[in-house]
């Protein structure tokens, strides 16, 4: 039986770990590498690491950090973070990462799902959808880190990235983001109704048991970020609060 | 004591992504791993690793635009130590569901069929109960490298190793063999229903997972086929 993935979240900028902290002195948690080989050893089932560029120089640090990380690395990794074109993607997958992640650059051109389908294999592609609620109680996409608004529903959204290519969703909830609350678990039933890709729940994750309400609500995974690098959970903790829920985690 | 030379592994490299992950797991082990995309490569490789992603029907291309494809059907009549991945496996096909009328490498009869789940593709871990004569999926010490288990005292350990052992590989597929081939040993996972983990012959080891991102026990896996490609 296919195990639901606990997915640690690295968000990083010029080779270090920058964010997904809230403790102040506890800001720099480590290198990448360290930081993911350690999440290995307490059972993680894959790594995402985000790193948003925005200069050539910024580049070269993504392409040094994935590097590292990879020679550690012995789980899946996927990286996101400002790709845009096939190029963009080849650079990453090149430098060892097992999975893309697009996000803006998709709602802006819908065509760069399937060219990246067609060119890696849609296993290799994750659609990655920022949801945030609107006025009507449901849920619009929104791009360039929740600061544009679409004309996306997410469900729609969702359904026409996996047509396109996506081989899963990673649906991150706006307006839970950062506020520790747990996920939102309207969004990812409303989002796991009708759409036939895996599942990544994103957003608000404070506790074990805000990951048993997410698969509970049907993601098939779940990524956190923060309740990790507090070091108030670790991987292997959250692990065995599932299994004694009774979800089939990897041991 | 002179130390052992690293061993060699050749990987077949044609353009498609996840090298990387391949490289990096093998050197992790001590081996020495090299990219290779030529006939004569691949016929005097001394261990070939076959990884593949993306579709049946462009593998393929690429395998015969390159002259690969009777390389590889070669190596894998004669038992030459031989690992395929993912796609790999299922280029030693007849044929597959994915793209209908393209033929595969052939080496086994079987085709290769969509999975039996509702939610593909089948992206993460889950169980192999391997065949109870495998010689790969057997448990090995933590931290073992290649070179230093050539040695009598691990070769000794590796002779008293546990036979079987079952475990969690990483999946990234939307297609898979259901039927053991004949002539081959098939380990099992089941998605939605039965499908075949892996399959091996002598000194031939094909995985529908991925052993390089499996951790701990693809890596023992890994090791595994280092040493029985031995001659």
């Amino acid at each position: 039986m296919l195990t639901t993935r606990i997915i640690p979240c690295l968000d990083c900028r010029d080779g270090r770990v920058v964010k997904g902290v809230q403790f102040g002195n506890l800001r720099d948690v480590g290198s990448p590498a360290e930081q993911a080989a350690l999440y290995e050893t307490q059972g993680a089932d894959e790594i995402v690491l985000l790193d948003v560029i925005a200069t050539i120089e910024g580049q070269a640090a993504q392409a040094a950090t994935i590097r590292v990380v990879r020679q550690e690395l012995s789980i899946p990794l996927t990286v996101g973070g400002g790709v845009r074109s096939i190029e963009d993607a080849e650079r990453l997958l090149d430098c060892g990462a097992d999975k893309v992640s697009v996000n803006t650059a998709a709602v802006q051109n819908p065509g760069l799902i399937e060219e990246l389908a067609n060119r890696f294999g849609r296993q290799c592609i994750v659609l990655a959808v920022d949801a945030a609620s609107n006025e009507n109680g449901g849920w619009g996409v929104v791009t360039h880190s929740g600061r544009q608004h679409t004309d996306w529903e997410v469900g729609d959204w969702c359904r026409f990235g996996a047509d396109l290519g996506a081989g899963e969703i990673l649906l991150t909830s706006w307006d839970r983001d950062g506020t520790r609350s747990g996920y939102c678990l309207k969004l990812l039933r409303h989002v796991r109704d009708n759409l036939n890709v895996p599942l990544i729940a994103s957003g608000g994750a404070n506790s074990p048991q805000h990951l048993w309400e997410a698969i509970q609500a049907g993601a098939d995974a779940v990524l956190a970020a923060s309740i990790f690098h507090s070091g108030e959970y670790t991987v292997g903790d959250v692990k065995s609060f599932l299994l004694d829920c009774g979800v089939e985690v990897r041991q | 004591m002179i130390p052992n030379d690293p061993l060699s592994v050749s990987i077949v490299s044609t353009g498609v992504a996840n090298v990387a992950s391949v490289l990096a797991a093998f050197r992790r082990l001590g081996a020495e791993p090299r990219e290779i995309s030529t006939p004569e490569a691949v016929r005097s490789a001394e261990r070939l690793v076959l990884p593949g992603v993306g579709a049946f029907e462009a593998a393929m291309q690429e395998l015969i635009r390159r002259g690969l494809v009777e390389p590889l059907r070669e190596r894998i009549e004669r038992d030459l130590p031989t690992l395929c991945i993912c796609l790999g496996l299922q280029l030693l096909a007849r044929s597959s569901e994915e793209s209908p009328g393209v033929p595969g490498l052939g080496v086994i009869d079987a085709a290769v069929e969509r999975l039996p789940a509702r939610r593909l593709p089948q992206l993460g871990w889950n169980r192999v109960q391997p065949h109870e004569k495998s010689r790969f999926f057997v448990q090995r010490a933590v931290g073992e490298t290649a070179s230093n288990a050539n040695s009598e005292v691990d070769k000794e350990s590796y002779a008293n190793a546990t036979p079987i052992q079952p475990g969690y590989a990483y999946y990234a597929n939307s297609f898979c063999l259901r039927r053991e081939p004949s002539g081959w040993l098939a380990s099992w996972s089941n998605y939605e229903g039965d499908f075949v983990a892996a399959i091996e012959r002598g000194r031939v080891l094909a995985c529908q997972f991925h052993p390089e991102l499996s951790g701990e026990w693809g890596r023992q896996c890994l090791l595994n086929w280092l040493e029985n490609s031995g001659c």
